[in-house]
């Protein structure tokens, strides 16, 4: 059998050869397929591969607590417009839900903010020192505060990139340089490892941090001390996150005291909500290529049908002289089964080769980050293997059906 | 040790739209391994069937055909490929080389459905071409090589199996004398070697090579003797 498959192989190709100009506009189906698949499977994985990396930016396995909005005589404030959460709350959440590594609180106003002569508006954020940890900030410079600052409201900051670039001159060091916010002094101690853009499109480096009791008591003149603007807690495992946000809203609407007909004053957000909309695009996305290649490679494989067909036709005294010498009905249907998945495997490589040439072109030119994965290049050879399989059955089974004397006597 | 080829009665039937058409009518023959027949007939006397029938490309319709004692007539179309394979070669008159494909794959095809090893098909090709006096020109191409080569590219394709029976339908009709000639003699010295050859002809001194000569006739047989060339016949 090796024998036979490896001589009709050669036999196809020494086929093929001779009628170059057919192959290849037979092939040309399955090339621009396959290589259209390639090449948008290369850039829609270069595109998610980016998303992924801005998303993982919020921090890993991260839920976010706001609070709900302010009904006055039925008219409904903004989200986060009441002031329903309080760092008793945290407290409470760390203490109550062992499955939660870490809570963290955060409050937030947009402040003027001076050093020297020069000045910029950007948001403040009174911070749990935990809220580092759980958003996964590091410094480039410098280090975080401590509970020690938070307990004692000191007037210590952490700046950002971007406050970095329009706050100070180029080479000067943040860290040890006292600037004023709202007119109160605090000294930087240490600038964040820039993020950059979030999912959303938002300038994550355009930030500041201060100790949470600091902001309350000296910044933004709180009324009701202790309300916070948003709660923050990380569990170990991503699969716990269901379970943490149930527990959550268990543990708020007790403190809350909310009845079983009352809606939650609170809103519970993980990571994962937010990266379904992400997920929702790529699957959008995934159906399109997948339509394409359907398309293309139904149109190439009839191709490949109609060619073969033709050929049989072209050809049938040759069956008829191959029946007469020994040829079993197997052997034709082999035969011609081969020439087709030879034509489009041929086809299919051609376009894998087109397709990561059109990616690695999309990279140079547009600059999109493209990704061709071994995944991609193995279905693509298996997926035109198995059109040629497809398409050629019919031929050849129509092939190996010939009668040999009506095949032998055909002109 | 029992005939190489018995007929008993054979019908063969087509139906030709609504006319149906009976190219043999309950013949019946025998033919002993070794043996040189040349068949002969006008156009229609359903020596081209018989030539079918004999080769396993057809099947009767009725009657029994039992070649070298088995019934043929029960066996399905892969068996009867077994069978052509090893014990059948055929020479067309058409030659029934396979276009673009170099002498020496042209011969080595049965042995490529034998599923022999590539070597040994190319060993016993090259061989079989040397023998019908082909040596040298294994990588010809059929376009390449004229009509009388071409034929004995096509017997070296039949012999390579070792046949017991080698039909040959008008083997030289498309050739000239001097082909002819050539072609006839190596048949002959085949058939020498203990090959049973059919011949199918419509030409009198091709037949005069056999040595027994049958004659169809509306589907049945109108003569059966032996020529002058059969053993024991007085040379004239």
């Amino acid at each position: 059998m090796p024998a036979f498959v490896w001589m009709t192989v050669l036999t196809a190709l020494r086929i093929l050869r001779r009628n170059r100009l057919r192959a290849g506009l037979t092939m040309l189906g399955i090339v621009i397929g396959v290589g259209a698949v390639i090449a948008m499977v290369g850039i829609g994985e270069g595109a998610k591969r980016a998303v992924q990396a801005q998303i993982s930016t919020m921090g890993t396995n991260v839920i976010i607590i706001w609070p709900g909005a302010t009904t006055v005589s039925g008219v409904r404030g903004s989200q986060g417009g009441a002031v329903t959460l309080t760092v008793a709350d945290a407290l409470d959440l760390k203490k109550k839900i062992p499955l939660l590594a870490e809570t963290g609180w955060a409050k937030r106003d947009v402040m003027q903010i001076v050093n020297g002569n020069r000045n910029w508006n950007g948001p403040i954020s009174g911070i749990s020192p935990s809220y580092l940890t759980i958003r996964d900030w590091s410094f480039s410079s410098g280090g975080p505060f401590t509970q020690m600052d938070l307990d004692s409201a000191a007037r210590v900051a952490l700046v950002g990139q971007t406050i970095v670039d329009n706050l100070f001159d180029e080479g000067e060091e943040p860290v040890g340089v006292v600037i004023r916010i709202k007119n109160v002094p605090f000294r930087v101690v240490g600038v964040l490892t820039p993020k950059g853009q979030s999912a959303q499109g938002s300038d994550q480096d355009d930030v500041i941090f201060i100790p949470f009791t600091t902001a309350e008591r000296k910044v933004f003149g709180t009324l009701f001390l202790g309300s916070v603007g948003a709660m923050f807690a990380s569990t170990d495992r991503a699969e716990d996150l269901p379970e943490a946000v149930e527990q959550i809203r268990d543990v708020l609407r007790a403190r809350h005291r909310l009845q079983s007909e009352q809606n939650d004053d609170f809103t519970v957000k993980t990571q994962v909500d937010i990266g379904i909309v992400q997920e929702g695009t790529s699957q959008t996305l995934t159906i399109m290529l997948f339509s394409i290649a359907s398309v293309s490679l139904l149109v190439g494989g009839i191709g490949i049908m109609n060619i073969l067909l033709v050929s049989v036709t072209e050809r049938t005294r040759e069956i008829g002289v191959r029946m007469a010498v020994g040829a079993k009905r197997g052997h034709v249907l082999m035969q011609f089964l081969i020439e087709a998945m030879t034509l489009s495997l041929l086809g299919g490589m051609l376009g894998i080769v087109l397709g990561v040439i059109g990616a690695k072109l999309t990279t140079v030119v547009a600059g999109w980050p493209t990704i061709i994965s071994t995944d991609v290049i193995f279905v693509a050879f298996v997926f035109s293997l198995a059109v040629g399989l497809f398409f050629g059955l019919y031929p050849a089974q129509k092939a190996s059906r010939l009668n040999p004397i009506e095949a032998l006597r055909y002109e | 040790m029992s005939s190489l080829i018995q007929c008993d009665s054979i019908w063969k039937r087509y139906r030709v739209g609504d006319v149906e058409v009976n190219a043999l009518r309950g013949l019946s023959l025998t033919i002993e391994h070794g043996e040189f027949v040349a068949v002969m007939g006008a156009s229609g006397s359903g020596k081209s069937t018989l030539l079918n029938i004999l080769g396993c490309l057809d099947q009767p319709t009725d009657g029994q055909y039992r070649l070298d004692g088995i019934d043929v007539g029960k066996l399905g179309f892969d068996q009867l490929a077994d069978i052509r394979n090893r014990q059948i070669g055929f020479v067309f008159q058409n030659f029934n080389l396979i276009p673009r494909t170099s002498a020496l794959e042209n011969a080595q095809l049965p042995l490529f459905y034998r599923g022999l090893p590539l070597n040994e098909q190319r060993g016993k090709a090259a061989a079989a071409l040397k023998r019908v006096g082909l040596g040298g020109r294994e990588h010809h191409f059929p376009t390449q090589l004229s009509g009388g080569q071409q034929q004995r590219v096509a017997i070296a394709r039949a012999l390579i199996t070792a046949p017991s029976l080698l039909l040959a339908d008008e083997p030289t009709g498309n050739l000239d004398t001097e082909s002819s000639r050539e072609i006839m003699t190596i048949l002959d010295g085949l058939n020498r070697e203990g090959i049973t050859v059919i011949l199918v002809t419509h030409e009198a001194d091709i037949a005069a090579y056999a040595h027994r000569e049958i004659l169809l006739k509306d589907g049945q047989l109108l003569s059966d003797r032996a020529t002058r060339r059969a053993p024991g016949a007085v040379e004239v």
